[in-house]
C-alpha cells in the first residue's frame, strides 16, 4: 500500500481501477530476446509496425474528413517516418543482430531519432514530438496493453496521469472515469475548475508517482483530503467504502435544503448562483435549488474543438441553458482564455507570461470577429430569458468602454435585421486584478454587476502562480492583501447599489461563508456541488456574527493568522449546528 | 529556384569502376527549408530508383531515401546541399531529385508549415 498526497481540487471519493496515461511514459527496460525467439520477436515487430500504419491510416482519413487535408497531413508525415526504410532497416538489425527485445529497439532507435531533432537549432527540432509520437504507438502496439486513450474507455476507471490538459478533462467520458489524479497541477487551474463543474473527485499536483503503479490495479482516490492511496490493503477499501456511504447519507440530507431559501437567522437573504462550465451543469443546479447561474463560462465552447465555435453554436449552448433556468438570470461571461490555451491557431507566438499576457478580454477586442460572433449568441439568448453578459479580467476602463462598444454596435447590428434581443441587457465585469479593485470606484459607474473573481484576484494579488508547485502555498484567500481588496470591492458596490457577487473557489468553501456575509457580501456564485453547503451555512449564520467575524479577520496581519481563526469558526459553526 | 543551382556532372573518385556517381548542387528555396512534406516528396522519389541517392551538407550526409535522414540536416530555406547519386540509373535519379528541388517541391514561398 502506498499512500501518496496531493493537492484536492474536486471534493469526492472513488475506489476503482486506475488507468495510467503517462506522459513519455513507458518505462521499456532493457531486455534480451533467446536466439531462437528472434524470427517470432520480428514477426511480432512486423506486425506491430502494420497495426501502427493502419492506426496512422484510420486517423488520417478521419482527421482529413473532420478538419481538412491540413491536418490530415501531421498524419502523413508519422506514416512516412514509420516506413521508413532506413528506420525499418535499424529497428530489424538490432533485434535480429544485437538479440534486442523489440521493444528496447523501438524505444532506443526512436529515442536517438528524437534526440538528433532535439538538438536542431531548427523548426524541425518540433518534429521530435512526432517521433515520440510514433514511439507510443508502436509501443501500445506492441505491449498490447490496456493503454486505451481517454476516448475509447469503456468501464469505469481512475484516470492517472502526469498532466490533463483542459480540453482532455472536458472530454472525459462522465459515465466511467470516476476520479483523476495527475502529477502536475494545481487548485484553481482550469483543470481543476473542469474537474469540479464534472463533479469528478480529483487530486493534482502529487509530483511523480506513474512509476509506482500499473493499469488494472486498485487505487483509492479521496478528492476531500488529496489523497491517492495505490495498492490499498482490505482494511483501508473497507474504510474508505464506509465513507462513501456516509457522505452519500450527508447528500441525502443537504438534498432536503433544496426548496429552502438560503436565508440567515437574522433574517437576510442570501442569494445562491450556481457556476457552470456545460449546459448540463444546470440541471445539478437546479437540483439543488440555486438562484440562478451567476457564472457561466464559455471556455469549453472553445476548448473541445480545434475549430472557432460558429455563433450556432455560442447559441444552442446558451439557448439550453437559458430556457432551463425559466427565468432566473444567467450571467454569461465572454471568452476568459489565454492564446496559449485555445487550440485554434488564431495567434502567432509564444507568450513568456501567457497569465500576464494575451487573453480574456484582451484577446477578445483583438480579435473581433471573434468577439462579435459569442456578443451576437449571447444577445440572441438574451431575447429568451434573463441573460446577462460579463466581461473577463478588465483591467482598464479604455477595455470595458472598448468591449461596451462593440456590444452596442453588434446590437445595432441585430435590430437592423430585425432579429429579437433584449437591448437592456445588464453588463457587467469581472474584479479579478487588483487593477479593477482599486479603480473600481471609476468601472462601477458603467456597469450594471459586478463580480469578483477571487481565483485570478488572488494570483495577480500576490504575484503567485497556483499551478506552480514550488509557490503553490503562497497562494493564499486569507492573506490580508486579498481581504482587503475583497472588502473595498464590496463596499464600492453597495456604495453605488450596484449588485456584486463572488464567483471564485472562496465562495464555494464554507470556510469563507462568514467572513463573506460579515464583508456584505449578498450573491455567492458556487460550484453546483457545493450549493447545499453552502445554502446550509447560510441558514446557520446570522449576518450580526458575521460581521463581528470578518471585523476581525480583516484586523489581523497575517494569513495564518485568519486562517486558524476561520477554521476555529467554521468549527464552532459546525458544532452548533450538528448539537 | 534552377537559377540558383549549378549542374556539374564529374566522377567521384569514391566510385566503383562501372557505378558513377553523379552529383549536383541544389538549393532549398521553400520557405520553411527541408520540412516534413518535402522531406517525405523527396525520400518518395529517391526510393523509386536503384541508385543510391545521398544528400551532402558541408560535413553531415543523408540518405535519401529516409526521410528520417533528411530531416537530420536541418536543411533551411537558402541552404546549399549537393545530390549525389550512384548506380545504374544515376543519372535518371539525379534529374528527378534536382527537379524536385527546382520546382520548389511544388510549394509556394510562403505556404503552410505541415
Amino acid at each position: 500500500m502506498l499512500k501518496l498526497q496531493g493537492i484536492p481540487v474536486s471534493p469526492g471519493v472513488t475506489i476503482g481501477e486506475a488507468l495510467v496515461l503517462d506522459a513519455e511514459g513507458f518505462r521499456i527496460p532493457r531486455r534480451f530476446v533467446e536466439r531462437s525467439a528472434v524470427d517470432t520477436e520480428l514477426a511480432r515487430l512486423a506486425h506491430a509496425i502494420g497495426d501502427t500504419a493502419r492506426e496512422m491510416e484510420r486517423n488520417r482519413d478521419r482527421i482529413h474528413e473532420e478538419l481538412g487535408q491540413q491536418y490530415a497531413a501531421i498524419f502523413e508525415a508519422h506514416l512516412a517516418m514509420l516506413h521508413d526504410p532506413r528506420l525499418q532497416e535499424e529497428l530489424t538489425a538490432a533485434v535480429r543482430d544485437r538479440n534486442w527485445w523489440p521493444e528496447y529497439a523501438v524505444s532506443r532507435t526512436l529515442r536517438r531519432y528524437a534526440k538528433v531533432f532535439q538538438s536542431l537549432d531548427n523548426h524541425i527540432a518540433q518534429r521530435a514530438h512526432d517521433i515520440y509520437d510514433i514511439e507510443k504507438s508502436l509501443l501500445r502496439n506492441l505491449l498490447g496493453q490496456r493503454r486505451e486513450t481517454l476516448a475509447s474507455i469503456s468501464q469505469p476507471v481512475v484516470v492517472l496521469a502526469h498532466n490533463l490538459t483542459p480540453s482532455e478533462t472536458a472530454n472525459l467520458d462522465r459515465q466511467f472515469v470516476k476520479g483523476f489524479a495527475t502529477e502536475l497541477g494545481g487548485p484553481g487551474s482550469h483543470t481543476a475548475i473542469v474537474a469540479e463543474g464534472l463533479e469528478i473527485p480529483a487530486v493534482v499536483g502529487i509530483g511523480p508517482f506513474l512509476a509506482d503503479v500499473s493499469g488494472g490495479e486498485p487505487v483509492i482516490l479521496d478528492g476531500n483530503q488529496g489523497v491517492v492511496i495505490l495498492q490499498p490493503d482490505e482494511e483501508t477499501i473497507a474504510q474508505y467504502r464506509l465513507e462513501e456511504e456516509a457522505a452519500r447519507h450527508v447528500a441525502v440530507r443537504l438534498s432536503r435544503l433544496r426548496d429552502l431559501p438560503a436565508e440567515t437567522s437574522d433574517g437576510v437573504r442570501v442569494q445562491i448562483m450556481g457556476n457552470i462550465e456545460f449546459p448540463s451543469e444546470v440541471d445539478q443546479c437546479i437540483d439543488r435549488g440555486c438562484d440562478g447561474i451567476g457564472l457561466y463560462r464559455t471556455e469549453f465552447l472553445y476548448l473541445t474543438s480545434r475549430q472557432e465555435p460558429t455563433e450556432v453554436d455560442h447559441y444552442e449552448a446558451y439557448r439550453s441553458v437559458v430556457t432551463a433556468m425559466k427565468g432566473m438570470p444567467v450571467v454569461i461571461r465572454t471568452l476568459d482564455l489565454g492564446a496559449d490555451k485555445m487550440l485554434t491557431e488564431t495567434t502567432p507566438g509564444e507568450e513568456r507570461n501567457p497569465c500576464l499576457g494575451l487573453r480574456s478580454i484582451r484577446l477578445s477586442l483583438r480579435q473581433l470577429p471573434m468577439f462579435r460572433t459569442q456578443l451576437r449568441a449571447i444577445l440572441r439568448a438574451s431575447a429568451l430569458g434573463d441573460v446577462r453578459v460579463m466581461f473577463p479580467l478588465v483591467s482598464t476602463i479604455v477595455e470595458l468602454r472598448q468591449a461596451r462598444m462593440v456590444l452596442a454596435d453588434v446590437m445595432e447590428d441585430l435590430a437592423e435585421h430585425g432579429i429579437a434581443f433584449n437591448p437592456k441587457m445588464p453588463v457587467g465585469m469581472m474584479v479579478e486584478t487588483p487593477a479593477a479593485a482599486l479603480m473600481l470606484d471609476v468601472f462601477i459607474k458603467e456597469v450594471d454587476f459586478v463580480s469578483i473573481g477571487t481565483n485570478d484576484l488572488i494570483q495577480y494579488t500576490l504575484a503567485v502562480d497556483r499551478g506552480n508547485k514550488e509557490v503553490a502555498d503562497l497562494y493564499n484567500a486569507c492573506d490580508p492583501a486579498v481581504l482587503r481588496l475583497l472588502r473595498r470591492s464590496l463596499d464600492v458596490a453597495a456604495e453605488a447599489g450596484v449588485p456584486a457577487n463572488v464567483c471564485g473557489q472562496m465562495s464555494g468553501s464554507v470556510m469563507y461563508t462568514q467572513l463573506l456575509l460579515g464583508m456584505g457580501l449578498r450573491q455567492l456564485s458556487v460550484p453546483a456541488s457545493a450549493i447545499p453547503e453552502i445554502k446550509q451555512a447560510c441558514r446557520s449564520v446570522s449576518v450580526a456574527d458575521c460581521r463581528l467575524i470578518a471585523e476581525k479577520a480583516l484586523a489581523m496581519d497575517g494569513a495564518r493568522e485568519v486562517k486558524t481563526f476561520l477554521r476555529d469558526q467554521l468549527r464552532r459553526l459546525l458544532a452548533e449546528t450538528v448539537a | 529556384m534552377a537559377a540558383n543551382s549549378r549542374e556539374s556532372l564529374h566522377d567521384a573518385a569514391s566510385a566503383t569502376p562501372r557505378e558513377k556517381t553523379f552529383s549536383r548542387e541544389v538549393v532549398v528555396a521553400n520557405s520553411q527549408g527541408l520540412h516534413a512534406r518535402p522531406a517525405d516528396l523527396l525520400a518518395r522519389e529517391a526510393r523509386r530508383w536503384q541508385s543510391r541517392i545521398e544528400l551532402v551538407a558541408e560535413s553531415q550526409r543523408a540518405d535519401g531515401k529516409s526521410i528520417l535522414e533528411v530531416l537530420t540536416l536541418a536543411a533551411e530555406s537558402g541552404t546549399r546541399l549537393v545530390v549525389e547519386a550512384t548506380g545504374p540509373d544515376a543519372r535518371e535519379a539525379l534529374e528527378a531529385i534536382g527537379s524536385l528541388f527546382d520546382r520548389n517541391f511544388n510549394e509556394h514561398a510562403g505556404s503552410q508549415n505541415t
